[in-house]
């Protein structure tokens, strides 16, 4: 992977040889043709310095304008498409923002005079940008995906946003990058740096596209390395458009990779090399495991060589490292790092043998007559029953204890709708249970649903009380 | 099956599952005393709202506490009237 040694994200992407794509769902531009357009209604003069909100449905005008933008402006702001209107003028107030991009897909919003609009589009076909001089430390702001209250802006750079990607893994450069994410969201963000930097092409996922469509884009597209949650692995493992796509590299993030995701994956795809990451918006990339074994070796805590160093404080992932997000924006946000620089990544993990698992979310916590429980662990093994595609684990409220612990599953689709099997399944589940959690981890009850929704984030939807 | 024999069934099963040890069943036995810990409690609970529909803690009026097994029988039987 090429260091990009204060590069411009446009003078990497363009700086070397081959044909190289972007496609989506609607169409497909070739990188090359940025030496001699531009998206962007606008010339480089009247952007410099300026901190410009990207705003567009689609991800190709956002990602256009990030490449075009990236040295010239003081900052980007990369909205991802589900952040509510109502906090934008919150927003542009805290980031400083004089100029909003929008493709005119998404409603507009007015953000008063002081803010200009400009037309940024996913064709090529405004006065190129090409001649710029590109040397300002452009800022990042990505925002976190929480559930209620503004979103979090984390400002990192393109030296923080690329500095996992030096991990040692080998990819050519003709090589087809994919992700569910989006990639105005961190781990979307870095699938996109990988393929821009690393001189690949990408085919970019679409919220509204069902993912049999997308499986079979990706496939006659040849992807060759994607990434996604364990959710959104879990929803293309019950696609029958599965096999149509043979990646040479999968890659799970975003949530914790059981060992029967991580088994399934490689059932699917048994040429593929199948890793799981762990990286947060404000911590950035910490590792990832190629082992094909869920959780992670305990040698990596403490380890003084390592480019993200770890420590468990508390029962929670703590990282510090150079990737991590430079700061948070606006008074919202206390410095996201601990008297020592590390972050605290709310990841709650257990030591077990020489491995660490991660159990949870520290917020996602079950209490149960004052024991604690993480959904996480208990999901871990009910999803070990062959016939489980994906199961939720969540609070009951109970006058005896406060809560006991509920669980919902999805059934394979063969069977889902034979009342028989699902008692039958139910009951190896409980006594699989029984036999390997405490007794008030055990779900008291099981019901069977059609399916589970995701977020817009990958991530399965939790209601943290 | 009436609601007395449902509550009695749920208890050993209960108990069965926790590996408790019952002792013999009856209405002035106080449940703190019947082998059931709070753990157990708390799933024969969850399991009758499952079985019977009734979860007479939860109505939000101010529920009498039940300390014997037929106090558990009445509360149920009150709220299936």
């Amino acid at each position: 992977m090429p260091k990009l040694s204060r590069r411009s994200l446009w003078e990497v992407t363009l700086g070397g040889g081959g044909e190289r794509w972007i496609a989506d769902r609607h169409g497909t531009i070739v990188l090359d043709r940025l030496r001699s357009g531009s998206s962007l209604a606008v010339t480089a003069r009247d952007l410099r310095g300026s901190s410009v909100l990207i705003r567009s449905e689609r991800q190709l005008p956002t990602i256009l304008a990030a490449i075009e933008l990236d040295g010239i402006a003081r900052r980007i702001l990369l909205c991802p498409p589900d952040l509510a209107p109502d906090h934008l003028p919150g927003i542009a107030a805290d980031a400083g923002v004089d100029v909003v991009l929008s493709d005119g897909s998404l409603p507009p919003v007015d953000l008063g005079r002081s803010v200009r609009s400009v037309e940024c589009s996913s064709e090529v076909t405004c006065r190129s940008l090409v001649g710029f001089e590109r040397g300002t430390a452009t800022e990042w702001v990505l925002f976190t995906s929480g559930t209620t209250g503004r979103p979090k802006m984390i400002a990192h750079t393109l030296h923080s946003l690329t500095g996992p990607l030096d991990d040692g893994l080998a990819v050519a450069t003709d090589a087809v990058w994919s992700t569910f994410y989006d990639v105005r969201r961190y781990g979307g963000l870095q699938i996109l740096l990988r393929a821009l930097i690393g001189g690949a092409s990408m085919v970019v996922s679409d919220a509204a596209e069902p993912v049999s469509d997308f499986l079979v884009r990706a496939g006659a597209s040849g992807v060759t390395h994607i990434s996604g949650t364990p959710s959104h692995w879990r929803r293309v493992l019950m696609s029958p458009a599965a096999s149509r796509m043979a990646p040479a590299y999968v890659r799970l993030s975003g949530e914790v990779a059981d060992q029967a995701i991580l088994d399934h994956l490689h059932a699917a795809y048994p040429d593929a090399n199948v890793a799981h990451a762990f990286a947060s918006t404000e911590a950035g990339v910490a590792f990832d495991v190629r082992d094909g074994l869920a959780g992670f070796p305990a040698s990596l805590i403490g380890a003084p060589d390592a480019k993200a160093e770890m420590r468990v404080q508390d029962g929670t992932l703590r990282i510090r490292s150079s990737r991590m997000a430079v700061h948070g924006l606006a008074a919202q946000t206390r410095d996201l790092r601990d008297d020592s620089g590390f972050i605290d990544t709310g990841d709650m993990v257990e030591l077990r043998g020489d491995r660490y698992y991660f159990v949870g979310r520290r917020e996602g916590v079950i209490n149960v007559g004052g024991q604690k429980i993480y959904p996480e662990e208990v999901e871990a093994v009910i999803n070990l029953h062959p016939d489980v595609q994906v199961s939720r684990v969540r609070a009951r409220s109970n006058p005896i204890t406060g809560a006991v612990v509920a669980a919902e599953v999805v059934l394979r689709t063969d069977i889902a709708g034979d009342a028989a099997a699902f008692a039958a399944i139910r009951e190896a589940i409980l006594t699989h249970c029984r036999a390997s959690l405490a007794a008030h981890k055990v779900p008291v009850s099981i019901s069977q649903v059609a399916s589970l929704a995701i977020a817009a984030s990958g991530k399965l939807v939790r209601a943290h009380a | 099956m009436s609601v007395r024999a449902i509550i009695l069934q749920q208890i050993d099963i209960v108990a069965a599952q926790q590996h408790k040890i019952l002792k013999p069943l009856s209405d002035d036995l106080h449940l703190i005393d019947s082998g059931l810990d709070s753990l157990c409690l708390a799933i024969l609970v969850a399991n009758l709202d499952d079985e019977l529909g009734l979860d007479p803690f939860g109505t939000g009026d101010d529920v009498p506490i039940p300390v014997t097994v037929g106090d558990l029988i009445t509360l149920y039987e009150n709220a299936e009237a």
